[in-house]
């Protein structure tokens, strides 16, 4: 489902004297459907680097990046947007949303992307708000002012609004309590169970040896000549 | 150096707006721009009217001219006596004894004849305007028949009235094709537009002539669900008792008192000497002042 | 799918300083393109080229219509471009009062375009005007007011729903939230984000609010001294800035 093929990635600074530094080479990576793949390595070795290279958020200096059949490293904007609405999904560490629109729109929004019929997706959207035990008098509000823990829930719910045939998750455990967590890891091994590709970045241990088949340790795609 | 040209003006200025007058017949409601002249008489009291008038008559016309339909007042007596004067042609205030009628704001009641020819005067000939103000931007519309602001206009009316408000300079569409302001006659007049006679609209100061062949397909503008209306006072003539003219509402006294009478003081006129009377009439004498 | 706008080596030049040079991109359906840049970049000469208020002097504008398929907006006759801009094109100014009649009602601004194309049913176009006005939030009681009597949020909200009730496919919009306090702003984007939506818009923005187009834009085109330097999706284009001038426009953000 996932295959990465020697991707690699570096940054130059056109208004800091155009220094360029090079923060990956030679990734390659697999990952099957049903199947969750930790991305392990210490903080800054490059970790939501490279998921954020997967999702198209970053530019891939070489390599191949594939997604079903689409190779994102190269795909048209137009292409990419295609695969992050029906196949490709991601749960960020940050809520971005569109101030005003109350937090069961944010929710519903993935599947109004690709044409669920609008009181469907918003059945759907306070079925896993309610899961995720966000409270009800919430619902009609925007989440920019909710706490953190809540934020995340939200943006979980949202990664998981749509059945996509793959996932990223950065930290999706991060700042929530035991009861939360636990929903949050049902809610993976349920994507594994019909069939999701994952890849993940896991601080949690106990959460990343649960759901976990593999790891890599991205630290092995770190130049050696790093600066 | 005593005399003037025939009809004020030289042959030549006559020669071009007579081109402009067929040029505009041509394209019925199409406004065509002439070069108006100086007339010894301010803008706005009939020099378009006059300088077509003037291109039109010959010295075998017999020239009739009305002012919201009375021939009797300022406007209407001196523009007759400038082309006694100045085209020695015969004069008349019988609408069918003349072959040139000039007019500001009305058509006669009395149908007129295909020998007959009727000049309005016009103080503002572009109906646009009202809503856009470049000329460059109205002239295009025209062009290219983009007359949906027309109905802006109307919509605007019922919107804030209820009903179409517009009640004189009243839009109308000409055979199909040009949007056309009829000068500011009552809308009560529009239906006449459609006639046997030829009408030639001039404005001076805006330096536009336009004009209407006989038997040319007139429609005024409307909505399907507010139609157009050619109204009138409920009312009859207090002099004549014509219960199908337009009327003129007059205050007659400090008590509120009033009386409706014809506009059109020929139609009037001839009623009465036919033996009409209406609510407040006396019967005609000749040597009524 | 085929595009629906294809914009083919656009170039204005001002005497000899350049407007902009040598744009080319497709837009296809459904799809927000931003274009962002300082002032004097070209962006805003750009999109008037687009939508047809400018004459480029070299390129074409091909844009997918509904009877002839692609043609080039830059060659066909004015009426048919005319036409094409109170049917299928939209325009939004940045200030609503270049886009709306300032003394003609709410429901008149609104209703001009369905009696520009023909409608001839008082209450009919009335109906759909109060209709439209909702789906911009501005109360039906207000549909006889003039723009005057509206802040300035509504009047953007208001040539936006004049702009587009009679169902327009490609809406240019040229800073629609420019000179708006920030509340509404939020509450203008999210209204625009859900009308492309649910109307299958294709629209082009442009503006210097990289927060607008972060939001709105699907794709980012950044324009310096009226060239392209650098186009993308906009996550990525606002993320991992490649070109040196996008870095600088990047980095130059204030954060809140």
């Amino acid at each position: 489902m996932i295959s990465i093929e020697n991707v690699s990635k570096s940054f130059t600074l056109h208004n800091q004297g155009a220094a360029t530094i090079p923060v990956m080479t030679g990734a390659s990576l697999q990952v099957a459907p049903g199947e969750c793949v930790a991305l392990v390595g210490q903080s800054g070795s490059g970790k939501s680097t490279l998921m954020r290279m997967i999702y198209g958020n970053y530019l891939a200096a070489a390599g191949r990046i594939m997604i079903d059949d689409v190779d994102v490293a190269t795909a048209a904007p137009r292409e990419i947007l295609q695969l992050r609405r029906y196949t490709l999904g991601y749960v960020s560490q940050f809520l971005r949303v569109v101030p005003r629109v109350p937090t069961v729109e944010v929710v519903a929004d993935p599947l109004l992307a690709t044409g669920v019929e609008r009181g469907a997706a918003l059945a759907r959207a306070q079925v896993l708000l309610e899961n995720l035990n966000i409270p009800e008098r919430l619902w009609a509000l925007s989440p920019t002012t909710f706490s953190g823990g809540e934020q995340q829930r939200v943006n979980i719910a949202r990664g998981f609004a749509y059945n996509y045939p793959a996932l990223l998750l950065d930290e999706p455990t991060a700042s929530l309590d035991g009861k939360n967590r636990e929903v949050v890891m049902t809610m993976i091994e349920e994507a594994k169970a019909r069939g999701a590709a994952i890849i993940g970045i896991f601080h949690d241990e106990a959460a990343r040896d649960r759901v976990c088949d593999r790891e890599i340790d991205v630290t092995g795609f770190t130049p050696k000549a790093a600066a | 150096m005593s005399d003037y040209n025939f009809a004020y003006l030289d042959e030549q200025t006559k020669r071009m707006i007579r081109r402009a007058i067929l040029k505009g017949l041509a394209i019925p409601g199409y406004q065509v721009p002439f070069a108006s002249r100086e007339m010894p008489m301010p803008y706005g009291w009939g020099t378009g009217g006059v300088q077509v008038s003037a291109a039109v008559l010959t010295p075998e016309d017999t020239f009739k001219v009305i002012d919201q339909g009375a021939d009797d007042t300022t406007n209407a007596v001196s523009i007759r006596r400038f082309f006694e004067k100045t085209a020695d042609v015969a004069v008349t205030e019988a609408t069918g004894e003349a072959s040139v009628i000039q007019t500001r704001h009305r058509i006669p009641e009395q149908d007129l004849r295909e020998d007959q020819i009727l000049v309005y005067q016009v103080p503002i000939p572009e109906p646009l305007r009202f809503l856009e103000p470049s000329e460059v931007e109205t002239r295009k519309m025209h062009a290219l028949e983009e007359y949906g602001l027309m109905h802006v206009k109307l919509y605007e009316d019922i919107s804030q009235h209820g009903a179409i408000a517009t009640s004189y300079a009243y839009p109308v569409k000409v055979e199909g094709r040009y949007v056309m302001d009829p000068s500011p006659i009552p809308k009560f007049d529009n239906p006449k537009l459609n006639m046997a006679g030829i009408q030639l609209f001039g404005a001076g100061r805006e330096q536009r002539i336009y004009a209407v062949p006989p038997y040319t397909d007139v429609v005024s503008l409307d909505f399907e669900d507010y139609p157009f209306e050619a109204s009138k006072a409920d009312h009859a003539c207090d002099l004549c008792g014509s219960t199908d003219s337009y009327l003129d509402e007059l205050i007659v006294d400090d008590a509120g008192g009033r009386m409706f009478m014809c506009s059109d003081t020929d139609y009037c006129c001839s009623r009465r000497k036919a033996g009409h009377i209406g609510a407040q009439g006396v019967p005609y004498a000749e040597d009524a002042a | 799918m085929s595009p629906l706008l294809n914009v083919d080596g656009i170039s204005k030049f001002y005497g000899h300083r350049i407007g902009c040079k040598d744009v080319s991109f497709d837009l296809y359906p459904g799809e927000v393109m931003g274009i962002v840049g300082e002032s004097g970049s070209g962006k805003s000469t750009l999109l008037n080229c687009l939508a047809g208020h400018l004459a480029p002097d070299t390129g074409a504008v091909n844009f997918d219509t509904r009877t002839n398929g692609m043609c080039d907006t830059v060659t066909m006759s004015e009426p048919e471009r005319r036409m094409l801009s109170r049917t299928d094109w939209a325009f939004v100014h940045q200030h609503a009062r270049d886009g709306l009649r300032m003394n003609v009602s709410a429901g008149g601004n609104v209703g001009e375009r369905l009696m520009a194309v023909g409608a001839r049913h008082y209450g009919d176009i009335r109906e759909q005007a109060t209709d439209w006005l909702g789906r911009v939030e501005i109360n039906a009681d207000r549909v006889d007011d003039r723009p005057t009597a509206f802040s300035g949020g509504m009047q953007q909200r208001l040539q936006i729903a004049r702009n587009l009730v009679t169902g327009p496919r490609l809406v240019f919009m040229d800073e629609p939230t420019g000179g708006l306090d920030v509340s509404v702003q939020a509450r203008l984007l999210d209204l625009l984000r859900g009308l492309v939506r649910e109307m299958n818009l294709s629209a082009i923005i442009v503006t210097h609010d990289l927060a607008v187009v972060r939001l709105l834009a699907d794709r980012l085109m950044v324009m310096k001294d009226g060239h392209v330097v650098e186009t993308g999706l906009t996550d990525q284009v606002l993320d991992d800035p490649q070109h040196g001038y996008t870095q600088l426009l990047v980095s130059s953000v204030l954060q809140v």
